[in-house]
């Protein structure tokens, strides 16, 4: 028994929405993705299983429908609909990304179907919002973080290079997991009230409200932060805080030294390295580690004392950083009690023994291959009611009959 | 309209904003939250109390903007859980609570006698949700992270760059956001399966494992195909990855740091593009087929910037997406916030009326709940502002009492 067990979820296809299908599935819950006839063009998309695309190797499709069942139904046939009206009946959620005007078109709109089910709970994501003509103009994941704030904030001291959009689909990320967080509250609110209800998400206003100082820094003090390289976007310059490494990767730092513990421990790593003679600063350090009551980080560049001993800080790492690998840097500044990690590509985070020793990697099989494949595992570790992946993606229509027949 | 979580009481030890954003989702959808902080160091231990942003230049420790946008609607109180006389109110507080939640260092709330086998003993159906940058087990349980260094670690500042240049990461705390995100779905999950079997739990999160998860079709590359995402030049993480378009990216536009997003999915959007730029270079059949523009799509790039610099970033984005194409201005903060119907419409930014602050806009949610929808009832809490009514109203403790124990130092 997991948290989702017997609840059953109708998702209808689209790149969009399809991440919070999978974090549902993961959960237990019964997804069914409806596909129309012909599949979701997502099916195709790359990479593909040995780079040869081809029916069922689009790794990409393989990752966003896990533990998901797959029917094929077309909405626009009276059958096709006739069929959805009759699986709502049997459902507690639906999920969609649909154009605003679609459901309506066909009479399978939350008004409709909650004449079939009335403590149905149907989430829909658009780009802006159920109401907004605009959510029917064409978008991307790049066009979206563009226009909701997240690139503003991303990209170099120079300003001469274009901001830039961190990959992986953020942005329809982030609908999803506000997609999942209002799903899971109006759920929980109908195991008191018995009360379904319509919830309206909007992509726009959930990339947004993800962008910290970039929306609150305006909307408190009317006050615009400028990209910086590697760090948070400011509205007063900050210190660089991302490390080139004697490997030639990087390291990021966050946020520096701010305690007379971490000071000392610095400065203890630095003559044990032999470099505090190469650091001028570093009786600054020494000055932090003595520090006497709480640092207030907010008189940076007003104090210069507290200035010079923040400063020495940072100096301190981007020294020690030069002289060591990236790796032995996280590990180093870590044992020494210092935030700092590795600026790892996914594919080592993946294969870091901190990852592996928690089990975060997790086997698949792909019965109709013969094979198995490591697939990333649980976001969150419910210790009693713990996330899975139950099935590989779904092939086109896979489970129509056995779906149907359950009807 | 009431809250969908009315009845539903959260002990709340989170801070910053990977924490604290949890709850905040929480508290927005009528939870009770009850957010409990050290008198001794004033609620130093999150950094944003009393930090910047300050409205009307006024600088406090009840006056930090951040803290105020991440904690409104909650309930805040003091508790010195260096006395035994604290740890005895809290013990009280978690008996009357369904969920207890923290973002400490792995083994903080341990220590203190408030691990998750010292909860459950209190109230054996609690749910206790731990967030923490590695997770409270493993070989890097003791390490500590802030957002840029879970994006760090994760792979999530790597994937975001420009050719032969560092990594260019994100310019805000991604994973302390989306951190709380997954924390707050967790919460939840913990609770729809608490009121299904009446078993509580604990979830041990790490922030690291929900941003690992962002990277799916690049994990199985690797995986499956053996393709690491290192490679000797980074392509620009503008241009599309899966499924390919070209052009794709991020492109000048007239004035002083303005620039415009393009999305080219196919050849149709192609065709209108080129019905919208009207140059021949257009036509020209090395950029015919999406597989043609993607072998030419420096060059392609190059010739899109000098058109998309003459332009404003508005109008030519609007030209572009009412011809089907998607496009969009790179938004500054005040374009966003101030003149832009639809987050407007959403009723994205609304204000709260904050004890010291006066009247403040924070951020909203991005979902609106047709029987249940989202408020939040006040500003984030000043230090302590609610210690004598949850005391009293909730735990019977009575005023003189509460009054004793403020003289002794224990709230």
């Amino acid at each position: 028994m997991t948290a989702l067990t017997g609840v059953r979820v109708l998702e209808l296809a689209n790149e969009r929405i399809s991440y919070a299908g999978k974090l549902m599935a993961g959960m237990g819950a019964d997804v069914i993705l409806i596909e129309p006839p012909g599949g979701d063009p997502s099916r195709d998309y790359p990479p593909h299983l040995d780079d040869e695309p081809g029916e069922d190797r689009s790794l990409y499709w393989w990752h966003y429908h896990t533990s998901k069942r797959g029917i094929v139904l077309d909405l626009d046939s009276e059958a096709g609909a006739a069929t959805f009206r009759a699986l709502v009946g049997t459902a507690d959620m639906v999920i969609e990304s649909e154009p605003t005007w679609r459901l309506d078109n066909l009479g399978l709109d939350y008004a409709d179907l909650k004449q079939i089910k009335p403590d149905l709970i149907h989430v829909a994501m658009t780009p802006y919002g159920r109401d907004d003509p605009t959510s029917d103009l064409p978008v991307t994941d790049l066009t979206l973080l563009a226009g909701g704030g997240p690139v503003w904030n991303c990209g170099y001291d120079d300003h001469s290079l274009p901001p830039v959009r961190g990959q992986g689909n953020q942005g329809y990320h982030t609908g999803c997991h506000f997609v999942v967080m209002s799903a899971l509250t109006a759920f929980l609110h109908r195991t008191v009230s018995g009360v379904g209800q319509f919830i309206d998400v909007s992509m726009h206003a959930a990339a947004n409200i993800t962008t910290e100082a970039g929306s609150y820094s305006w909307l408190v003090a009317e006050r615009t932060v400028q990209r910086q390289t590697g760090r948070h976007a400011s509205a007063r310059p900050s210190g660089e805080t991302q490390s080139l490494c004697a490997d030639g990767r990087y390291a990021n730092t966050g946020v520096p030294p701010r305690f007379p513990r971490e000071f000392a421990s610095l400065h203890r790593w630095l003559t044990e390295l032999g470099l505090a003679e190469r650091l001028p600063e570093a009786v600054f350090l020494e000055m932090g580690a003595n520090w006497e009551g709480p640092f207030d980080l907010s008189l940076i560049g007003n104090d210069d004392t507290i200035t010079a001993i923040f400063g020495a800080g940072r100096e301190a790492l981007q020294l020690i950083a030069s002289t060591v690998s990236a790796y032995d840097f996280f590990i180093g500044c870590q044992t020494a009690g210092l935030s700092v990690g590795a600026v790892y590509a996914p594919e080592e985070a993946f294969e870091d023994p901190h990852f592996k020793a928690r089990g975060y990697q997790v086997e698949v099989e792909h019965e109709d291959l013969g094979r198995t494949f490591r697939y990333p595992g649980a976001p969150y570790a419910l210790r009693g009611s713990p996330w899975k992946i139950y099935r590989r993606a779904p092939k086109l229509g896979e489970h129509t009959n056995e779906i149907l027949a359950e009807l | 309209m009431s809250g969908a979580l009315e009845g539903f009481r959260i002990c709340d030890f989170t801070g910053q904003l990977a924490g604290a954003g949890a709850t905040r989702w929480l508290a927005s959808v009528g939870a009770e939250v009850i957010r409990i902080e050290d008198p001794v160091r004033e609620g130093r231990w999150d950094i944003l109390r009393g930090g910047e942003p300050f409205k009307d230049e006024r600088r406090g420790i009840d006056l930090g903007g951040a803290f105020n946008n991440h904690n409104a609607g909650k309930f805040g109180i003091t508790l010195n859980l260096r006395s035994d006389k604290a740890k005895h109110i809290l013990r009280d507080l978690v008996r009357v609570s369904d969920a207890v939640t923290e973002n400490f260092a792995a083994g903080v709330l341990d220590r203190l006698g408030f691990g998750y086998e010292a909860l459950r003993e209190l109230k054996p159906d609690i749910v206790y949700v731990s967030n923490c940058g590695f997770g409270h087990e493993g070989p890097y349980a003791k390490f500590k992270t802030w957002g840029p260094i879970v994006q760090a670690v994760s792979g999530l500042t790597f994937t975001s760059a420009l050719p032969n240049q560092p990594p260019a990461g994100w310019g805000y705390s991604y994973m302390d956001h989306t951190g709380g995100y997954y924390m707050a779905m967790a919460i939840l999950l913990a609770l729809i399966h608490r009121q299904q079997t009446g078993e509580g739990q604990w979830v041990d999160l790490a922030c690291t494992e929900s941003a690992l998860s962002l990277h799916g079709p690049t994990l199985l590359d690797w995986t499956v195909n053996g393709r690491p995402s290192r490679q000797e030049v980074q392509p620009s993480s503008n241009r599309s990855q899966w499924p390919k378009m070209a052009p794709h990216g991020i492109y000048p536009a007239a004035g002083d740091d303005e620039w415009i997003a393009i999305s080219v999915r196919d050849d149709d959007d192609w065709a209108a593009t080129g019905d919208v730029i009207n140059a021949p270079w257009c036509d020209h059949e090395r950029f015919a087929t999406t597989e043609l523009r993607l072998q030419h799509e420096d060059e392609l790039d190059g010739l899109m910037a000098l058109w998309t610099e003459t332009g404003d970033k508005f109008e030519r984005a609007a030209a572009l997406q009412t011809s089907g194409v998607p496009a969009s201005a790179v938004q500054k903060p005040q374009e966003r916030v101030d003149q832009d119907p639809r987050t407007e419409a959403f009723g994205l930014w609304p204000t709260v009326d904050h004890t010291a602050m006066g009247e403040v806009r924070i951020d909203g949610q991005a979902a609106h709940f047709s029987e249940t929808d989202w408020a939040f009832e006040r500003g984030g809490p000043c230090l302590g502002e609610h210690t004598d009514q949850v005391l009293t109203e909730l735990l019977g403790i009575s005023q003189t009492e509460v009054d004793q124990l403020r003289t002794e130092g224990v709230v």
